[in-house]
């Protein structure tokens, strides 16, 4: 409505080519890397918070005499942005963090990351390696943290239901995804209320459980053809929709609920913990029950990732291998929460006894691991991944807000995909 | 350098006389410096624009219409050429249409409510009222709000459930509008923080115009009985035409450029799920930094160049059919008798040249 608006999409227009004209500039300036041993200091870039408090990282400083510098974006689509417009030329720090949302779009460009040394592939669960692991093998992420799903419930409002409270037997109704719908039929039968905060995480969960979705290990597109996604609308449609507040997390509306308690049970990585204490800290009876329909499933968890054509290389190896050992991602979960990937931690003390007193004193330690170790698969996400997730929660969002009918909805997502 | 050249003026060879025979110099090098500063000096000032431009314009409109003829990747910064691929593609998605069709809602949804508000506020603003600056700033003060805190505060206002708006019209009865369902509903949503933002500047632009009306006019006017609803129509709106004019260009330009409200209209920024606050500018930020196809991207730029110019070249038939003199002063002359005027001013030029003679 304005020149200004106009204004700035010119000058981002500009800033686009001027960034290329720049980058362009600066490709092939490989040759003054530096041949390690005698570094000084050493960059990171994280996002949100991973635990990396300045005590942890002068750890480092004190052990190697190597400086410690971390930026961090405030979100993680600040950090993809970042990362992808500098990626293959000048600007990244000598360790980047990458969430594992866009760590398929990253996988494309392997080749200009440093590989992580194929001793340590042990360190982390196996199912954490595989999407930052490349067609020869090669692994090319240190995992961080992780997102094992649990059910988080509130047992006050289960009573109200007439459900049973304790997390055991709490535990004990969602062994399946059957019994799951079951539940929330009746809950929401019982109550007239819905019982699941959202569609999309219910996708979520059912999808990282498949095999196989919507590319296949060569990454030729099989989402509309393949039978387990067909499956997985159709459960959604059939028996999330009805018994979902929203189609999609993180709007307004959302947040608002959140914060007046409405939703019974929320599908819960240990991450999301954090959002339901912080949006509503007066909300009382939250549990934590030590299971997720259908076996385990994982969601969130990032990776730290060493651009190739770095002045630090070999140095920045050092650290993140120190970075992501069992003892320091201790000291990040103690720090922040986030759920480390490392197998050796999941026997350690310092984890398993930890509990949480938001959620009735929920022992999310021991959880977290045996929810980790539940994880079977993890499909193989491909480089429209994202793009293709995303019109499948539109798709459903349609069918929810009902724009469109199921049918149709799945029409239009096809055509979509097949435009991609 | 002004003395450089006042140097060089006084360097200069002396006419020669009429009957010493003109001789060559050799000139030294001060004085040819001076003489390249004479030359060069006027394009050497213009030019850091020049430069500036070729970076930050030229250089984008060839990058981008090289990139949209092929298949790029921003990343390895390279590509395969495969012609009009990238338009084709563009043009044969529905979301492409769609994102037509929500521009342009939403530009005639935020661009007439706006005009009229922002004439009534202007002329409200014109009357003798007290506390005068006060009142103006007041209106300017929503445009000093960053679109994005704008996109924000309007998000809460408008939640389907949670938001405020839904509250009020509840209070009048009304049923809950589901502002992120419905397009039009949404569109609506959307131009509300366009208007909220656009009208204060508006009207002091109005308001400028407005006061530069001679008063004369209304004063004879109400002389002549005219009421105050009489003297704006037949005064005020036909002054105002110039300036009218310039504001509704602008604002088509703004509007069919609408970028941040709609991305800061829900937590993805993507449009909704069915395209439903898609907007043009929205789609090739999306096709850019959603799908890192900078050349489709780069194609939409440019279809988006050759729609603006279109419709600012039927903005200009419009409004030339309505003010023929582009806003100039002096009287409003036919073409026969612009010509008669630019006859007679050659037949004068013409005369003086004879008498120097």
């Amino acid at each position: 409505m304005s020149p200004h608006t106009t204004r700035l999409a010119l000058s981002s227009t500009a800033l686009l080519a001027a960034g290329a004209l720049t980058l362009a500039g600066c490709s092939g300036s490989e040759s003054d890397r530096a041949s390690g041993g005698e570094t000084t200091e050493l960059t990171i870039s994280t996002f949100n918070d991973f635990g990396y408090t300045d005590e942890l990282l002068q750890q480092y400083t004190d052990e190697t005499g190597i400086t410690i510098v971390q930026n961090k974006a405030a979100t993680s689509n600040d950090a993809r942005a970042n990362f992808f417009q500098k990626l293959g030329n000048t600007g990244l720090a000598d360790i980047e963090a990458v969430e594992i949302d866009w760590a398929p779009e990253m996988m494309e460009y392997a080749d200009l990351l440093a590989p992580v040394p194929s001793e340590l592939a042990d360190r982390w669960v196996d199912w954490k390696n595989a999407p930052v692991t490349n067609a020869d093998g090669q692994l090319v992420g240190y995992g961080t943290d992780i997102g094992p799903q649990a059910v988080c419930y509130r047992a006050d409002l289960f009573e109200e239901a007439g459900l049973p409270t304790d997390p055991e037997e709490v535990a004990g109704l969602f062994t399946t995804w059957d019994d799951f719908f079951d539940t929330a039929d009746e809950y929401v039968e019982a109550t007239g209320q819905p019982f699941i905060d959202s569609v999309n995480s219910v996708t979520q969960g059912l999808m990282n459980q498949q095999d196989s979705i919507y590319e296949d290990d060569d990454n030729t597109v099989i989402a509309t053809e393949n039978p387990a996604v067909r499956e997985v609308f159709d459960t959604v449609v059939e028996r999330a929709i009805p018994v979902a507040k929203y189609a999609a997390q993180w709007s307004d509306d959302w947040y608002a609920s959140l914060a007046n308690g409405e939703y019974p049970v929320m599908l819960c990585p240990p991450w999301l913990r954090g959002n339901i204490e912080g949006e509503g800290p007066d909300v009382t009876g939250w549990n934590i029950a030590n299971v997720f329909p259908g076996g385990g499933s994982n969601w969130g968890g990032s990776y730290l990732v060493i651009p190739a054509n770095g002045e630090n290389v070999e140095a920045a190896q050092d650290f993140a291998e120190w970075l992501t050992s069992p003892e320091v991602q201790l000291q990040a979960f103690e720090n922040a929460g986030t759920f480390p990937s490392q197998v050796d931690t999941y026997e350690d003390e310092a984890l398993t006894s930890a509990t949480d007193e938001f959620f009735s004193d929920a022992p999310v330690g021991q959880i977290g691991a045996d929810r980790a170790e539940a994880v079977e698969v993890e499909p193989h996400k491909g480089p429209l991944y994202f793009q293709i997730h995303d019109a499948f929660n539109n798709a459903i969002q349609r069918v929810f807000d009902g724009t469109e009918p199921a049918d149709e909805a799945w029409d239009t997502w096809v055509s979509e995909v097949d435009a991609l | 350098m002004a003395t450089a050249v006042k140097g060089a003026a006084r360097t200069a060879p002396p006419l020669p006389g009429p009957e010493r025979p003109r001789r060559i110099r050799v000139l030294s090098f001060s004085q040819r410096l001076s003489r390249w500063d004479v030359k060069v000096s006027p394009y050497l000032y213009i030019s850091p624009f020049f430069l500036i431009f070729a970076i930050v314009g030229a250089f984008p409109l060839v990058y981008t219409a090289v990139i949209s003829f092929m298949d790029w990747d921003q990343i390895r910064q390279s590509g395969e050429f495969i012609g009009v691929d990238q338009y084709a593609w563009i043009l044969t998605q529905p979301a492409f249409w769609v994102a037509l069709r929500n521009t342009f809602s939403i530009f005639l949804l935020s661009s007439i409510p706006q005009l009229i508000l922002a004439l009534f506020l202007a002329a409200v603003l014109d009357r003798n009222l007290r506390a005068k600056t006060f009142w103006r700033m007041g209106v300017l003060l929503p445009y000093v709000v960053a679109p994005v805190a704008v996109g924000l505060i309007f998000n809460a206002l408008f939640a389907d459930n949670s938001g405020q708006v839904n509250a009020w019209l509840g209070m009048i009865g009304i049923g809950p509008i589901p502002w992120h369902v419905e397009p039009f509903w949404s569109h609506v949503a959307i131009a509300t923080m366009v208007n909220y933002r656009w009208i204060g500047y508006n009207s002091l632009i109005l308001l400028a115009a407005m006061q530069a009306i001679p008063r004369d006019y209304y004063e004879a006017a109400t002389v002549d009985g005219a009421g105050a609803f009489r003297q704006f129509w037949s005064i005020t709106l036909p002054s105002l035409k110039p300036t009218l004019i310039f504001v509704i260009i602008t604002s088509t330009i703004g509007g069919l450029q609408i970028f941040e409200e709609p991305r800061m209209f829900d937590q993805f920024g993507e449009g909704g799920s069915a395209n439903q606050w898609l907007t043009i500018t929205l789609y090739l930020y999306n096709l850019g930094w959603g799908d890192w196809n900078f050349g489709r991207a780069a194609a939409m730029a440019w279809l988006l160049f050759l729609i603006i110019l279109v419709i600012g070249l039927v903005n200009l038939f419009v409004t030339q059919s309505l003010v023929g003199d582009d806003g100039g002063r002096g009287p409003k002359l036919t073409r026969a008798q612009r010509r008669a005027l630019r006859r007679e001013a050659r037949a004068r030029r013409a005369g003086r040249k004879e008498l120097r003679r």
